[in-house]
């Protein structure tokens, strides 16, 4: 099966998800959007570890290993995040990022 | 010989703990207790010094038949290189002793005096800090063992004098007395730093033991540079001079004195008179060898300033009516004759018979004088005023004071058997023997001190009957008893033989009267003592008629020759109008504008570019992610 797919399909798929998480960083003013770009760049990493994990060192599994934990790490991110935008939500009520602007100089 | 002096150290230590424990703890302390304790740590130091003046005339061996300089202690306190180092020590030598027995009866006596004139007074033991804080650092200024160690002292002094002459701060002009006396003497000072450098920069030391040595190396180096054809080290020590005339209030740097007596009495008795104001001829004294040896020229100054001074302040003395600025004026008329007496003085037995006669008569002046504050703070506190037209007939009222007055009167007049007549015969001789027109002037002198004296005390216990609000009463005993004392001491130092114990190089020699000179002066002496009698005895219209006669001099006298007026003239209307203002002009302008003009700018700047910091965190992930592309492209593509 592994034969059938060769990497630079992984990688291609990796990086388009890479830039669109960028690109929904960047743009989105939506904080739960801004998350869920955040979260496709973790992701698109997760895939590059498992695919150069697979095809380099097939008989090891440090890869494997790390995509797991990047998966922890963004769990408890995401819960932490939600917590803080449900907060600016009761604080502000939006989660427009152009409109908690109450710090600014 | 070596026999132990280590102890001094104490001398000058007693009132530093003194001031710190009262300073810091005063207003813990019942006012009655920190009274008690200034006092008795002074009583502490009074026993030290007379012992210390005992050991050193009469039980320490003389080298060669003169008294020797002990170095009692020494320390590098400040070491700048091997050669520059200052250090803090103490040098026993005839001079330094007696000042030691001088300020420490004076002090003792205010402080007892205090106790009484101070009672229930806001700040009591302020004052007693302040009292103990002036006594340090006057002794130890007496018992440096080198010039610098003198000018941080000096400065000392001049603080302590400050923050006594402004004890009633409330009153506006207590607070520009001591204003006007910290500035005038500080102006001074400048003058001492400058002498004590050229000094030191010639001479290549600051030890007194090294300096004064007639043998030494240091006076050898005297005539070098010329400067208006006078040297250097002439015109160094015309500058040490000029601080030594800022603190004795020689004219004409003399306006602060009289305007110090808004301090209180026991204060004035202290300071501007007795003690801090005789550091000049002191100063003068302790550098006695260097102006004979290297620098006669500059002894001709002291000696012209200190006559001139001598006379001003006398004439003036018979016109004011306030009775502590007619005891200021005849402190600086007493002080000009002490620097006649050093001015017209030689070096070496007999010679130095103006030396000695100085010496003498900072002595007796101390005792007499202090006498006569400490008598006019009796009675200003029995009569409540300062002006001498409130008062009259009060020889009924206070006895002891009249009595004591009346005692420092004769003496300060120079009638024997009293003290003054005995020191200043010496310098009216030692005058005689060296210029005649200093005699002159000095003999003129001592006619008018005896007048103005003469008119004070008739004014203030004879004169018309005043009527009083509530009848005046005697000083509490703590008041009178520093008066008895120190009228003793007025009456009988004149008999100490000063010519065996202070003299120039050290070796006693006999003095004795010379009748021929004595007895004219006490002549005079007495002509002064008659006119004031026949004018202010009784009521009379004679003294408006003098008055009249003589009126422009009489208001010239009145008002102090304009001196102030003069000072003010020169400082507001040509200093600060023509150089302070545009200076001030200048700097709010030009100086100010710059840095404001810089400010603005940065201000300006930074308005425009804040929009950066705009807290969009999208914005700074824009400009990230740009660089970082940029440079992944740079890196990829353009490196070679």
């Amino acid at each position: 099966m592994n034969n059938g797919i060769p990497l630079q399909y992984f990688l291609i798929l990796a990086s388009i998800m890479f830039f669109v998480g960028i690109y929904g960083f960047l743009t989105r003013r939506n904080l739960i959007g801004i998350l869920m770009s955040v979260e496709l760049i973790l992701n698109s990493v997760n895939i590059n570890f498992l695919a150069f994990n697979r095809y380099l060192y097939p008989d090891r599994l440090e890869g494997l290993f790390f995509s797991l934990f990047i998966i922890a790490v963004a769990a408890a991110e995401a819960a932490v995040a939600i917590a803080i935008i449900i907060n600016i939500y009761r604080r502000f009520s939006t989660v427009n990022v152009e409109h908690v602007n109450e710090m600014k100089y | 010989m070596t026999t132990d002096f280590g102890y001094t150290i104490l001398i000058p230590l007693i009132p530093l703990l003194m001031f710190l424990l009262l300073g810091l703890a005063g207003n813990q302390l019942k006012a009655r207790l920190s009274g008690l304790l200034g006092t008795i740590g002074l009583g502490i130091v009074f026993v030290l010094s007379y012992y210390t003046a005992y050991k050193y005339f009469f039980a320490t061996e003389k080298i060669a038949g003169a008294f020797s300089k002990i170095s009692a202690f020494d320390m590098v306190w400040l070491r700048f290189s091997e050669s520059l180092h200052i250090n803090m020590g103490i040098l026993l030598d005839p001079i330094s002793v007696m000042m030691l027995v001088v300020i420490s009866t004076v002090s003792f006596m205010v402080h007892i005096y205090s106790l009484g004139y101070m009672k229930g007074e806001v700040g009591f033991e302020r004052f007693y800090a302040f009292l103990s804080l002036f006594s340090f650092s006057m002794l130890g200024l007496v018992l440096a063992n080198n010039i610098f160690q003198m000018y941080i002292f000096w400065e000392l002094v001049g603080v302590s004098s400050f923050l006594l002459i402004g004890f009633y701060y409330q009153r506006p002009t207590a607070v520009l007395a001591s204003k006007k006396a910290f500035i005038v003497t500080r102006f001074a000072d400048l003058g001492f730093l400058i002498g004590i450098l050229l000094l030191s920069f010639n001479t290549g030391t600051f030890d007194f033991n090294i300096l004064c040595d007639p043998q030494g190396a240091a006076i050898a180096t005297g005539s070098g540079a010329a400067f208006l054809g006078l040297s250097v080290m002439t015109w160094s020590l015309i500058f040490v001079f000029m601080g030594g005339a800022g603190k004795s209030a020689m004219f004409p740097l003399h306006i602060w004195l009289p305007d110090a007596m808004e301090g209180p009495t026991p204060v004035s008795a202290l300071i501007h008179a007795a003690t801090m104001v005789v550091a000049g001829v002191y100063l003068v004294a302790r550098l006695f060898p260097v102006y004979i040896i290297s620098a006669p020229d500059a002894l001709v100054v002291v000696a012209y300033i200190g006559a001139f001074s001598s006379i001003f302040a006398a004439v003036i003395a018979c016109t004011q009516t306030d009775i502590k600025r007619v005891l200021a004026y005849s402190t600086m008329s007493q002080i000009g004759l002490m620097m006649v007496g050093l001015g017209v003085s030689g070096y070496g037995g007999h010679d130095g018979l103006g030396y000695m006669a100085s010496m003498f008569h900072l002595f007796t002046h101390a005792m007499f004088k202090a006498l006569l504050f400490l008598g006019a703070g009796a009675i200003i506190h029995a009569v409540h005023s300062n002006h001498m037209t409130e008062m009259g007939g009060l020889r009924k009222y206070l006895p002891i004071t009249h009595i004591t007055f009346l005692i420092a009167c004769l003496t300060i007049a120079g009638i024997p058997p009293f003290s003054a007549f005995f020191s200043k015969d010496e310098i009216l001789v030692a005058a005689w023997h060296h210029d005649k027109f200093i005699f002159a002037v000095e003999y003129i002198v001592a006619g008018l001190t005896a007048f103005y004296m003469f008119r004070l005390y008739f004014n203030i216990f004879w004169g018309k009957e005043t009527h009083y609000h509530h009848k005046p009463h005697e000083a509490p005993a703590v008041m009178t008893i520093p008066l008895i004392f120190l009228a003793f001491l007025s009456v009988f130092s004149g008999f100490i033989p000063f010519s065996k114990l202070v003299t120039t190089d050290g070796i006693p020699f006999e003095g004795h009267i010379d009748w021929s000179l004595a007895l004219p002066s006490v002549f005079i002496g007495l002509v002064g003592i008659i006119i004031a009698m026949v004018m202010y005895k009784k009521e009379t219209s004679l003294p408006d008629k003098m008055a009249a006669t003589f009126k422009h001099g009489y208001k010239w006298a009145f008002n102090k020759f304009y001196v102030d007026e003069l000072y003010m003239f020169v400082t507001k209307r040509i200093i600060f109008a023509y150089i302070s203002t545009p200076v001030a002009w200048f700097d709010r302008h030009v100086v100010d504008g710059t840095m404001n003009g810089i400010s603005w700018l940065t201000n300006a700047f930074s308005f425009r570019i804040r929009e950066f910091q705009s807290g969009q965190l999208q914005k700074y992930g824009f400009v990230f992610i740009t660089g970082a592309l940029l440079l992944t492209f740079l890196m990829v593509y353009l490196w070679t």
